[in-house]
Order: structure tokens, then sequence, then C-alpha cells
């Protein structure tokens, strides 16, 4: 009960003036596409210099928890995940959106973040020497079983048929192969210089999600001009609040789900969202509904990401080891006051520890409220005339784009991928399991290859990756997913016609 | 006719104007370009030891960090190789041994030769890690038990032709062992990961990261790859010092540098200003705080040590 005693801190002026204002900031960045919540954190660490180490982590951590759920913003309202975390959110969010229920989109994805926010910081608080345990079990074998477990749920995520999911997945897995190959360094599929750093994450889920929306509304925008406008109903809190705890079961699994999964180190809150949205589906009586704007969807997606956020600093302040890119960030942030996570930081400066960790208990609230707030203005953004926002989103997909590596080359990328997606989305396909396999393919490949290696110097292939209590248990969640996939595609076979793959983007548009 | 003499006259003017403009340099902001992401090591440290820049007795300008990451640095060093303005308001971070490496083992755009160092402002040299809990307790115990068991000794580092990679090449030279690197894809601290949770028998790591594990209690610290010990770690000796022929070709050296063709009053200016910048008490006090090794050294010495270094490397990459 050590945090009860800092709570304190965390109300005087100057700490909650830094903490409004890194999550406001925050959620202003995170709704920004291109912006993710590592750069966000990046973005502000020169501020944090001038400030008292307990000052600048709470502006660091308000603004990482809170960018994590201004990326729904964007994905629910324009279709482009914030960050990879949002991915899932654009799938039932965007669409509730087209129906006029934008509002009532953004309050549950605000209150579902909240709950699986305070949940994943109460975790960091009352039982991180366990969870820093856990952290350390997942080896190389783990965590090719865990991108297998993804690679799995790819063929029943939003499209219109298993094969067309498979598909795009794989290109996505290909798209993954550009550039240098993280382990041996081989040069692969370079053929054109804004390559040589392979495919980043970022630009090209903006390309595939932004442009084929920009192309669609430029094409609509001459023939129906004011046809297109999304109209938002406003939508009493009271009710977002009701809904959210009625949806017990999609806020549950996103909560743990996205707990479990921040903590392993390397995997991160980029999955975090579409795993959960994928066992919130399965294991929903209504899951035909998933897809179509169904609340539980946003629901299980924003609990999961913000559940996250908690337990991938596990790693950080109890082992020092950054589990996630963001977390390195926040270590840069602690090294520059002469910090070090690890036990020097609970023993030695528990007033900075505790702070910081209360701060994105607070944060998670006062980002909740916000972003409800936010919610009620959603229904102006959505009255811009169609060909103005498709200049707008334009205009951001560029810019989010290039700021990520400050290189004109991910641009060519972001639009590249964004055209042929325009004409992949015409058969069906869709985006969402092309950036699985963008995420899944280098973590796959690189703990296979580091799997192999150590195997082959200890023992065999075969024991290292077939063995052990964590490898079965993920082997037999693998199995089982892709058993219960058979059994669904065999139980109702989904749409396969050509007529019916046009029907459904006709709707998705 | 006309037309060349006002060119001949442009000409004239232009050069002019741009001895005056060496002279006033810098005017404008001036922006260095780190080739590793926002919140790594380099990054940090550049941002640390530019701090100052602004200030009277420094450039009297601000240096803007500007992060082109990709494929171990590759990505910014070939921008910065071929792009980058020769004008001196683009400076860039290099990482030694990296970029030498990297350019020995081919297919990039950029060799020593296509840079002018400034100075030098760091060098973190890689140290030899094993887990809290493991029997290992010198270097001796590790190479004996590699000894037994040719090949099968794991241990993790942050890559292929990094200071790590460099540093296992070495030990395997030097203690005449087959060892089994590995080389983790998450840089060093998931190779540092890797030792922790038991993946691997040991690995190379940085001296600042494994200074910190080692206060964590996380890991031992069993060898310095440089050739005098730290002073981070007093009490852990180097290789050299356990009967081991290795030297410093490892150690990572960090500094600033501009692209072939700045003007040579522009690198004058920079080389006497830069290093004086990096003895400033306050980026001294915040680079010690953060357990970063500091060690400053001039563009002269830097030239000298990057065609020391390229030597070596080829000859220990040659027969990979």
């Amino acid at each position: 009960m050590e945090f009860l005693a800092y709570f304190g801190d965390v109300f005087a002026p100057v700490n909650f003036g830094l903490l409004l204002i890194g999550t406001i900031g925050g959620l202003i960045l995170g709704a920004t596409p291109g912006l993710s919540p590592t750069m966000a954190v990046a973005l502000l660490i020169p501020f944090t210099f001038r400030l008292e180490p307990a000052q600048g982590l709470i502006l660091l951590g308000a603004a990482y928890t809170s960018t994590v759920a201004g990326g729904a913003v964007s994905a629910i309202l324009l279709k482009i995940p914030g960050a990879p975390a949002n991915i899932a959110t654009t799938l039932d969010g965007h669409t509730m959106a087209q129906k006029g229920e934008g509002a009532r989109a953004l309050q549950l994805s605000f209150l579902a973040s909240a709950v699986g926010g305070v949940f994943g910081v109460l975790l960091l608080i009352f039982l991180t020497p366990v969870l820093a345990q856990w952290a350390l079990a997942f080896g190389p074998s783990h965590l090719f079983w865990l991108a297998i477990l993804g690679v799995t749920v790819i063929g029943s995520l939003d499209s219109s048929s298993v094969v067309k999911g498979l598909l795009s997945g794989c290109i996505g897995l290909w798209l993954a192969t550009i550039g240098f190959d993280d382990i041996m360094g081989a040069q692969r599929f370079i053929f054109h210089s804004s390559l040589s750093g392979g495919i980043n994450v970022i630009p090209a889920l903006i390309g595939l999600f932004a442009i084929p929306q920009v192309i669609s509304m430029f094409a609509k925008g001459r023939r129906r001009l004011d046809a297109e406008v999304l109209s938002v109903a406003r939508h009493p809190i009271g009710a977002a609040v009701r809904e959210v705890f009625g949806r017990l079961r999609a806020l549950s699994i996103g909560t743990i789900t996205g707990s479990i999964i921040g903590l392993i180190p390397g995997v991160g809150g980029q999955i975090a969202g579409l795993v959960a949205y994928d066992q919130a589906k399965k294991l929903s009586p209504e899951r035909a509904k998933f897809g179509t704007g169904h609340s539980e969807g946003v629901i299980a997606a924003e609990s999961a990401n913000n559940a996250m956020v908690g337990p991938s600093l596990v790693p950080l302040l109890t082992l020092s080891i950054p589990g996630s890119p963001t977390a390195a960030v926040l270590l840069g942030g602690l090294l520059i006051h002469g910090i070090f996570p690890g036990s020097d930081l609970f023993d030695n400066y528990p007033d900075v520890a505790w702070t910081f960790i209360n701060a994105m208990l607070v944060g998670q609230i006062l980002m909740c409220l916000f972003g409800l707030y936010v919610a009620g203005l959603a229904a102006k953004v959505a009255q811009v005339p169609n060909n103005v926002m498709a200049a707008v989103v334009l205009g951001l997909a560029v810019f989010g784009s290039y700021s990520v590596q400050n290189s004109m080359g991910d641009v060519n990328v972001m639009m590249a991928l964004g055209t042929g997606m325009y004409f992949l989305e015409r058969f069906g396909f869709s985006a969402a399991p092309l950036v699985l396999g963008l995420i899944l393919g280098p973590i796959a490949e690189a703990n296979f290859i580091q799997g192999s290696m150590i195997a082959n110097a200890t023992s065999s292939v075969g024991a290292y990756f077939f063995t052990g209590g964590l490898n079965l248990v993920l082997i037999g969640i693998v199995i089982a997913s892709i058993a219960y996939s058979v059994w669904m595609e065999l139980r109702s076979r989904r749409v396969v016609t050509k007529d019916d793959a046009v029907a459904k983007a006709e709707a998705a548009l | 006719m006309k037309q060349i003499l006002a060119a001949a006259a442009m000409a004239t003017f232009a050069l002019a104007g741009a001895g005056l403009a060496e002279e006033a340099y810098p005017e404008r902001p001036i922006m260095m370009m780190v080739s590793y992401g926002a919140g790594g090591a380099t990054d940090f440290q550049a941002r640390i030891v530019t701090m100052t820049a602004g200030n009277e007795d420094a450039l009297g300008m601000p240096i803007a960090i500007i992060n082109k990451p990709g494929a171990g640095g590759r990505v910014g060093w070939n921008w910065f190789a071929t792009q980058a303005e020769a004008d001196g308001y683009t400076l860039g971070a290099y990482n030694i041994p990296h970029f030498i490496a990297q350019s020995i083992e081919g297919g990039v755009q950029y060799g020593a030769a296509s840079f002018e160092p400034i100075a030098n402002w760091g060098a973190d040299p890689a140290v030899f890690v094993v887990a809290a809990d493991s029997p290992f307790n010198s270097m001796a115990d590790v190479v004996d038990h590699a000894k037994a068991n040719p090949g099968k000794l794991t241990f993790s580092g942050a890559g292929l032709f990094v200071g790590h990679h460099i540093a296992a090449l070495q030990l395997e030279k030097a203690a005449g062992v087959k060892l089994a690197y590995i080389p983790n894809n998450k840089g060093g601290a998931g190779a540092m990961k890797a030792v922790i949770a038991g993946e691997v028998l040991g690995g190379v790591n940085n001296l600042s990261d494994a200074f910190r594990a080692r206060e964590a209690g996380n890991v031992k610290i069993l060898g310095v790859f440089d050739l005098e010990r730290s002073d981070f770690l007093p009490d852990v000796p180097t290789l050299k010092e356990q009967g081991f022929e290795i030297d410093n070709a490892s150690v990572n050296f960090r500094g600033v540098m501009v692209p072939k063709g700045t003007p040579q009053p522009i690198i004058d200016k920079l080389a006497e200003v830069v290093p004086s910048m990096f003895e400033n008490a306050r980026v001294q006090g915040k680079m010690k705080a953060g357990g970063s090794p500091m060690h400053v050294m001039t563009r002269a010495e830097v030239l000298d040590m990057w065609a020391a270094r390229e030597k070596t490397l080829k000859d220990l990459l040659a027969g990979l």
C-alpha cells in the first residue's frame, strides 16, 4: 500500500498541471496519424531535461497513457489507426461512425480504455515482482509460437473469406522481409532506395488504411458532392457507461488479454488489440455482428490496448530491461536524471517511482474525462464535406509518414502501399490482416532464427521448440485456434462469390 | 560572351559570399543526424552532449537532433554520405566500429573516407556478462567451459557487425575456442534480457547497460574488452589482464562528423569548438548520472583512431 502515501504528490499544483498537459497533449498527438506513443514520448523527452525527475516522468507517463487511447479517435472517425495498437478499433469503430454512431463509439472506446488502463496500472502496482518473473519466462521459442498464434488469427480477421484473409496476411509477411534482415544483416528485395530500411509499420499502416479512403472520397466527391457527410447522433454518456459494463465479457477478455500480452517483452501493444478482438469475437454468441459496427469489438480492442500500458513497464521498472520501444524511451527519461530503474528505483527513489505510477492511474481517469468531451465534439469533425476531408486526411497521412523517420522514402512507401490497397479492397481483401502479417513476420522470423541458433548449439531444434510446459501450452492454443476457424468455416460457409465481396466492399466505403 | 562574363561575375560573388558565410558560421541552427531511434543510447547521449551548443562560448546556435533509424544505422549513414548537404549545417553522429564494419561487409554507400570526423565524445566498451546465479566467476571459467564443450557455449550480443560481434570474434581468436554467438534483433536490451532470463549462458553487452543491470543485482560482469579498466567498474579486470590478447577494437566510440566536401574553415571551427562543448561541466554531470562513459578526442586523434580501426576490422572480418 506504499503507493497510497505518494498520492498527494500527484495533486501538487505543478505536478497536476503537467499531468493535464501530458494528458491533453497526448490525446492530440495520439489522434494524429503517424505519431505513435513511442514518438510522442520521445518528442517530450527534451522538455523533461529541466524538470524534476518525478515531474518529467509524470509528463511522460500521462502522454504514454493518453496517446494510446487517442489513437482511437482517428481510428473511429477517419479509419486511420493512430498506432498499430488501434488497428482492431477501426474494424467496428469506423463502421459505427458510418452509421452515425461516432459519438457512441468514441465514448465506448474511452470508457473501455480507462477500465483496461486502470486494471493494467493496478497490476503494475500490486503484482510487479511476480509479473517480472513471468516476463522473463518468454524465450525465443515461446515468442515464435506466440507469433504463430497471431498468424492463425489472420484468416478470420475482417475479410470476405478466409482464403482472402490468409492471402493478404501472406502479402504482409512478404512485405516484412524487405530490407536488411534483423539477425544476419542480409539484404532482401531492396529494389528501390526508399526500401533500404525495410517497410516501417507506421507509414505502412497509414498508407494501407488512409489512402484507399482518400481515393474513394475523391472518386465519389464529384458525383455526389454532399451525399456523404457523416451524421453523428448525440449519445448520452450514462448510456455508454451502462453499455460498457453491460458488455462484461468483451471488457474482461480485452483487459486480461491486453495485460498478458503487454507483459511479454518484444511483442508489446501492437498485437494486443487484434488478439483481444479475435478472442472476444470467437467467444461471443453474437459473433456474426462483429465487423458491422458491434460495440463488443470496440470495447475489447480498446480495453486491451490500454491494459497493456501498465504491464509493459514491468520489465523496465524491475529488471531495467525496456520491453517495448516506448519503455526504451522512458528509460532515457529516467537516465537523464541519474536514476537507474530496477530495485534501486523503488528503494532509493520511491517518491519518483510511485508518483509516476500514481500519475498514470490518475491519468487514465483524466484521459477518460477529456476523451468523453472530445466525443461530444466529434460531430463537428464529421460534418466536414467529403472533398475537404479527403485533402485533410491526405495531408495528415503525408505528414505522419514523413515524421516517423524524417524520410521521404517512407512517404513513397505509404503512397505505393495505399494505392495498391485501394485495388486490393475492390477484390474483397482488407488491410487489417495485411498489417498483422507485416507486424508478425519479423517477430516470428527473428525468434525462429535465434531459437534455432541456440538449439543447434545446445540440443536439437525439435527439443527446443516442442518441449517445455509453456511451449506445449502455446502450441495447444495455436491448434485450438486453427481448429476453431476450420470448424466455423465448415459450419457456415462464408461469402465467397464476387457479388458478396463487392457488396461488402461497398458497405465498407 | 556577355553570358560568360555574367556567369564568371556571379561565381566570384558566390565565392566571396561563401567566404563571408564561413566567417559568420554558424548563423542559423544546426541539425545533427543520429542514425538510431529516439531514446536509444546514441540518441540519448547525442542530445546531452549538444545541449550547450547554443551557449555564447560554444557555437552560439542550438543543435537539433534528427533521427534517421533503420537497418542497424545503414539508412542514416547512407543518407548522410549521399544526400546530406556539406555546408556545415548538417552534422552526423558516428558509431565506431559499426559503420566501418558495415562498409567492410559491403552493400552500403559509405566508408571511412566518406566522412570528416570533428570530435569524439564517448567510448562505451563491451563487457562480458553472465546471470547473477551463473557458475562462471571469471573469463577463465567461461573459456574452460567452452573448451570442454566446443561450439556449445551460447552467448548473446546486439547483432552482427557491431561492437559486440567484434568482441565475440576477438574472444574466439584470442582464446582459441569455438563459441556460439547469438545475435539479438532487439539490440543490447534484448541481448541483456536473454542473459538474465537464462536463454543463453552469457553475453557481450554495453558497459553502461551492464553496469545498470549489475546495480539491479541481475548479472555478474566478468571482463572489459578495453585497454584499461573503466571508472564505472574499477573492480572488473580487462580481458588483457586475464591473459587474452584483446585490444579496444570493439569499444563503441561515438562522436560528431560532417560529410566529405564540407569547407575546411568550417571543419576547423567545429573541430576547435565542439570538444570544448563536450568538456562543459553540465554535460559531464548529465553523462555521468546516466552511466555513459565519456572519452573526448580531438579531430586529429579521431582520424588516427578511424584509420587504426579500419585496419584491425579488415583483418578480423576477413575470415567471415
